[in-house]
């Protein structure tokens, strides 16, 4: 028994504040959330989309053309309904810059953000992005919610980075919180104060032995710039640690849900199912599953093998006729004309039929492993989606229309 | 069998031992990395396929047990060839890497105790991949007999292939130099660093491309050949999965889009060879074909910017049953009759 997710319900409920969408790498995320904006915008809410790394033709659709870390209004909505729609994609070490700022003296924001190590951090450590995205999404929050009365955005739609594994923007808030501020950059950040404790002396030969071997493989350049970010990172500490706890109860808020999008091929189904458990042992909401790229067959009820059968009948009966004596000659061309391009069709459609049939079982195969998630599947386009035009006719498959 | 069994067969690879794959994500990149591995493997030979993100997409595509940080075999080839499996992981590598270097005993588990492993392998820009890549450049160096040295010692794997980043990341990946250049400016992980780099400019590697004849994956595509050719990485070839067969002939197709075909005469085909033609079906039938068509265009499109590219390029064709073991085997072959392997 197949529940079926309510697209037009989810969006339509004011209960909803934030939408994750969240999957494998090219499965159509960014379309999806894109998608799922648009029509949200359209039946009367107030959208911002908050992209990652959007493919180019599908940003330029939404009017992003600069990665500015600024929700800009996207031209062109039917806003008939009261609604609009805002898009921005995320410049992570601009909001990572944004939130030293705003935890810091100015001396010391300037003196951090100076400093090679949190430059190299800022820009290129794996978990970067992802904790910058949760942390955008935090501020977009903050912002919609500035007057109650009349907020800015009443919905924000969020895709996930193309992560390594699609759980680490899950994790990364976490791990980089848990590591701003663990114990081993303190011993780093501050070896004279902490050799002042008694419990540490204990440690102080190990704590020599792994500085020194740090020394030696990072080199003592790197450690000593290392140090000096930590030192100035100092003040922030509880404060990351917060914004990480902060950012995963948002996550775990009722006003918050996930969708996990995937396409119907094994491994990406098999990372949706990774997902799916794992929202539920975090306790995160999930509103349910996107199934892109379905591939559906418009001649109904004829199947792949009688197809294939029929077509190959075909080529028999041609044959006989052709060889068969008395017939004028134009005619005989004009008749195994049409029926080769009929045994074509026949065969064309056989192809569909079982990739469609091969889509079909391997969604079956994942709701039964997962009963009682409402789903949705979306017909595969025959061209890519880069206009509003086509986000609007996702949309509408994703309601089921 | 003869040791230089493989040299009797002209590749378009010949004298590269180590193989990058990287695509965009869904274009089938770890199943491409796998067949290679295999093809490289046949004739004897022994090829290292490795990971690098710990998804365990390497096991799965061979149905075997997960791969470990040791090295596995997990594959036959024609006339004695083998495929090892590796899933590289950092922290291993960091440990190994201090014990061989510097004969770390009781400091390492120090290191880890106190987090600093943790901080080299997640936290550290750039040292996560200088050890992911340093594990690779290790493997492809190391000889089968240890003690051998000089140009003539035999290598422990004749090939290397490894499943890399989706192309999204994979310049930064491959780039260690680059990633590291601000932060250690000397010291050991500069001189890996650099080590690395020097053999991945080098004419013994090339980074393969996996694409689909889709927008963008080909677009992708594209911008990752500029890129590695900017920071002189070796481009190699590009690989067209999931190619669908031709079907309909060339005529045959413009009519569909032109909607040109007769409804009656498929009508009466169909009932020639008993097929209940109703209208709905036929015009199921002759809607397919405009999708169809439309499908090729785009993918002939897509073809094109990709011939424009000047790379050697395979074609893979899209497995009706789905990828398993066997679509391996059969994949490996393909690339092996186009001389990719």
């Amino acid at each position: 028994m197949v529940t079926v997710l309510d697209i037009d319900a989810l969006l339509g409920d004011p209960q909803t504040r934030i939408i994750v969408c969240c999957g494998a790498g090219g499965v159509g995320k960014t379309t999806t959330a894109a998608a799922l904006g648009l029509r949200a915008a359209e039946s009367g809410r107030r959208v911002v989309v908050l992209t990652i790394d959007p493919a180019r033709r599908l940003a330029q659709s939404l009017g992003l053309t600069t990665l500015d870390n600024t929700p800009r209004p996207v031209a062109d909505i039917d806003d008939t309904s009261g609604g609009s729609l805002d898009a921005m994609m995320l410049d992570m070490k601009r909001t990572f810059d944004e939130v030293v700022e705003a935890h810091s003296t100015p001396e010391k924001a300037a003196q951090i953000l100076a400093n090679p190590f949190y430059q190299a951090v800022s820009s290129s450590f794996a978990g970067t992005q992802e904790y910058m995205a949760m942390e955008k999404l935090g501020q977009l929050r903050l912002e919609a919610d500035l007057d109650p009365d009349s907020p800015r955005w009443d919905l924000i739609v969020v895709d996930t980075p193309p992560s390594r594994s699609a759980l680490d923007f899950l994790d990364a808030p976490k791990r980089l919180g848990s590591f701003l501020d663990g114990r081993f950059i303190r011993i780093l950040a501050a070896p004279a104060k902490a050799g002042g404790r008694a419990y540490v002396k204990v440690f102080s030969a190990g704590v020599n032995a792994a500085t020194k071997t740090m020394t030696k493989v990072l080199g003592g350049q790197m450690l000593s710039d290392v140090q000096t970010f930590v030192a100035a990172l100092d003040t922030m500490f509880g404060g990351f640690r917060k914004r990480a706890d902060h950012t995963y109860a948002l996550l775990s808020d009722r006003t918050t849900t996930f969708i996990v999008v995937a396409a119907p091929e094994r491994d990406a189904l098999r990372e949706a199912s990774y997902f799916v458990d794992r929202l539920d042992e975090e306790g995160m909401p999930l509103a349910g599953l996107v199934i892109n790229r379905m591939y559906r067959v418009s001649a109904h009820g004829l199947s792949a093998a009688r197809a294939l059968g029929a077509a190959e009948e075909l080529g028999d009966e041609d044959t006989l006729s052709s060889s068969g004596a008395g017939s004028s000659g134009d005619l005989e061309s004009e008749v195994s004309n049409h029926a080769r391009i009929t045994q074509g069709l026949l065969r064309m459609h056989a192809v569909q039929a079982e990739v469609a049939d091969r889509h079909e079982s391997l969604a079956k195969r994942f709701m039964a492993g997962h009963p009682g998630i409402p789903m949705v599947e979306v017909p595969a386009a025959s061209g890519d989606i880069h206009d509003l035009v086509g986000l609007r006719a996702v949309g509408g498959a994703l309601a089921g229309q | 069998m003869a040791p230089d069994a493989g040299l009797t067969r002209d590749t378009d690879w010949d004298g590269v031992r180590l193989h990058i794959v990287t695509g965009k994500g869904g274009t089938g990149k770890t199943t491409v990395a796998a067949a290679l591995a295999l093809a490289l493997a046949s004739e004897g030979r022994r090829v290292l396929l490795a990971e690098v993100e710990g998804r365990q997409g390497i096991s799965q595509s061979f149905d075997v047990a997960p791969l470990a940080a040791t090295e596995a075999r997990i594959a036959h080839a024609a006339h004695g060839g083998e495929v090892f499996g590796l899933s590289v992981d950092a922290k291993a590598a960091l440990l190994e890497y201090l014990q061989m270097y510097y004969k770390l005993g009781r400091a390492g588990g120090m290191l880890e105790k106190f987090g600093a492993i943790d901080f080299a392998t997640t936290i550290a820009p750039g040292v996560r991949d200088v050890l992911l890549t340093g594990k690779v450049y290790e493997a492809v160096r190391r000889r089968r007999d240890h003690r051998a040295k000089g140009p003539g010692a035999a290598p422990a794997y004749d090939a290397v292939v490894v499943d890399a980043p989706p192309t999204g990341r994979v310049v930064r990946f491959l780039n260690v130099n680059h990633e590291v250049a601000d932060l250690a400016k000397v010291g050991p992980i500069r001189s890996q660093a650099n080590s690395i780099t020097s053999m991945l400019k080098s004419p013994q590697t090339a980074v393969h491309l996996v694409t689909l004849l889709e927008e963008m994956p080909v677009q992708e595509t594209v911008d990752t050949i500029a890129e590695l050719r900017a920071v002189g990485m070796p481009v190699g070839g590009v690989v067209v999965n999931q190619v669908r067969e031709e079907i309909l002939s060339k005529d045959v197709l413009e009519a569909a889009s032109l909607g040109a075909i007769s409804r009656e005469e498929v009508a009466t085909d169909l009932r020639r060879v008993h097929v209940r033609a109703t209208d709905a079906l036929v015009d199921g039938l002759l809607s397919e074909a405009r999708d169809h068509a439309e499908r090729v265009a785009l993918e002939r499109d897509e073809a094109e910017v990709i011939a424009g590219l000047g790379r050697p390029t395979y074609r893979l064709p899209s497995l009706s049953e789905g990828v398993d073991a066997n679509g391996i085997r059969e994949m490996a072959e393909t690339l092996m009759v186009q001389g990719m392997a």
